[in-house]
């Protein structure tokens, strides 16, 4: 799949996913292309993120005049605080996010299944991995979204009909974000809502392990 | 009045035993009481169980600790990452133990132990290898495991203020774990940047009541993450 030139880039992944971040909402980032989102919110809409190490309300990264040590994301870079953020501790923070309080958590994934299971954490060649907030943020979040390439480096699919791959948490995958495509996780099985320009539902439906619907499929808008 | 405070680094970490269980704060590099940490390297303490969230960073702080041969077992969410060298090293080696736990599970447990419950459930990890072996209840239809407190013999906290009393405030995102730590140690021992007057911290914004804290050291501020040896 490498050499297709219609695959979707990193940051226009994100601005997809972005567009979906609803005003009013609070929203986790996982560590890796998710961080990519808030770049992409539309103009005027307010969307808080939440970082798990303490931070409510997290703002971009800092000028070397705000920088402070005291003051990182979960994936440990330095950012800052926008007005009217507020800092708690780690039982506080995971309260957030195991009381549903979060609208939404965008997370990286290695592997989703057409039920929704998500997996995310660990290999299945690795004996052990490293699982941060992820079973945590996954469990809670009222929707996960998870946001990956469309296939593995071999070619693979990522998205199948059951997961082989050590689970992050059950049945919690509402939406996919790809380099290829769009698609819904519904009870009725996967839905195809957006592809990439220049790429056929048909084309999408090879590189997925499971089912897509297709009777609904709308080509992404790119911004210039 | 109770003296909490401690003049001497040395004096700071002398309730720390070998084997004891040692709830470390800080998320990545920040928040990391290192001073503290220098302090019970110096004491070349062994077999310690560490609880924290990361495997170290670079070669200070947990990552000196582990360096240094204090630790015999690591708790925490976050092991494999590439500037917790030092930790894989041990690993590879087969001279450091590892427990993995969910990093909101961490916390809880910890604030669990503090505010002397039996344990608690978590929709966290239900279904997953991190739940082996673990009871799980069903509550109003939806399945939670079963976890339980976990406590240590010390907590080794950072703070920004501390009064004569302990109390305490944070800075930033430096506050992380250390909270919570605080409240689920036998022994909690806090560097702080700086020492305040009884009746200087508002009451209204102290994070951790000095209740929680038994002894105190005053550091000043530091760049973090330098390797001082």
């Amino acid at each position: 799949m490498s050499d297709n030139t219609n695959l979707l880039t990193r940051e226009q992944i994100a601005a997809c996913a972005a567009r979906d971040m609803e005003d009013g909402w609070l929203v986790n980032l996982g560590i890796g292309m998710p961080t990519l989102i808030p770049t992409y919110i539309p103009k005027g809409r307010d969307v808080l993120f939440h970082s798990e190490n303490g931070l409510i309300g997290m703002g971009p990264p800092p000028t070397p005049e705000e920088y402070d040590q005291d003051l990182i994301s979960a994936g440990k870079g330095a950012v800052t605080i926008v007005p009217g953020g507020a800092y708690v501790h780690h039982a506080d923070s995971f309260a957030v996010a195991r009381g549903g309080r979060l609208d939404c958590a965008v997370l990286g994934a290695f592997q989703v299944a057409e039920n929704g299971d998500l997996c995310n954490w660990r290999l299945p060649t690795q004996k052990s991995g490293s699982v941060g907030g992820a079973m945590d943020i996954a469990a809670g979040s009222k929707r996960v979204f998870a946001m990956m390439t469309h296939t593995t480096r071999e070619g693979e699919p990522k998205i199948v009909r059951e997961r082989t791959y050590p689970l992050t948490a059950l049945g919690v995958v509402k939406r996919i974000y790809t380099d290829m495509a769009v698609i819904s996780v519904t009870a009725d099985g996967l839905v195809l809502e957006q592809i990439a320009p220049g790429l056929t539902p048909d084309e999408v439906q090879a590189a997925t392990g499971a089912p897509l619907d297709m009777s609904r499929v709308a080509t992404i808008e790119i911004a210039a | 009045m109770k003296n909490k405070k401690a003049d001497t680094l040395e004096a700071a970490v002398a309730a720390v035993r070998d084997g004891d269980i040692v709830l470390v704060g800080g998320f990545g590099a920040t928040g990391v009481p290192e001073k503290l940490i220098d302090g019970v390297c110096d004491r070349g303490l062994r077999d310690l169980t560490v609880v924290t969230n990361n495997a170290g960073t670079g070669r200070s702080g947990i990552a000196r600790l582990m360096d240094e041969g204090c630790v015999g077992k690591l708790v925490c969410s976050f092991p494999w990452a590439k500037e917790s060298f030092v930790f894989k090293e041990l690993y590879d080696a087969g001279r450091i133990d590892l427990e993995i736990v969910p990093q909101g599970t961490i916390a809880e447990r910890m604030r669990a132990a503090g505010a002397g419950l039996g344990g608690f459930l978590t929709p966290t990890a239900v279904g997953t290898d991190l739940a082996e072996g673990k009871p799980v209840h069903t509550i109003d239809g939806k399945d939670y495991v079963l976890e339980l407190p976990m406590r240590g013999n010390i907590a080794l906290c950072k703070a920004y203020k501390v009064d004569p009393r302990g109390n305490l405030v944070f800075h930033k995102t430096a506050r992380n774990f250390n909270p919570v730590m605080a409240m689920a140690a036998d022994h909690t021992i806090v560097e702080v940047q700086e020492e305040v007057g009884l009746g200087d911290l508002d009451p209204e914004i102290i994070v951790t009541p000095g209740v929680f804290v038994d002894t105190y050291y005053t550091t000043g501020f530091y760049e973090i993450g330098k390797d001082t040896r």
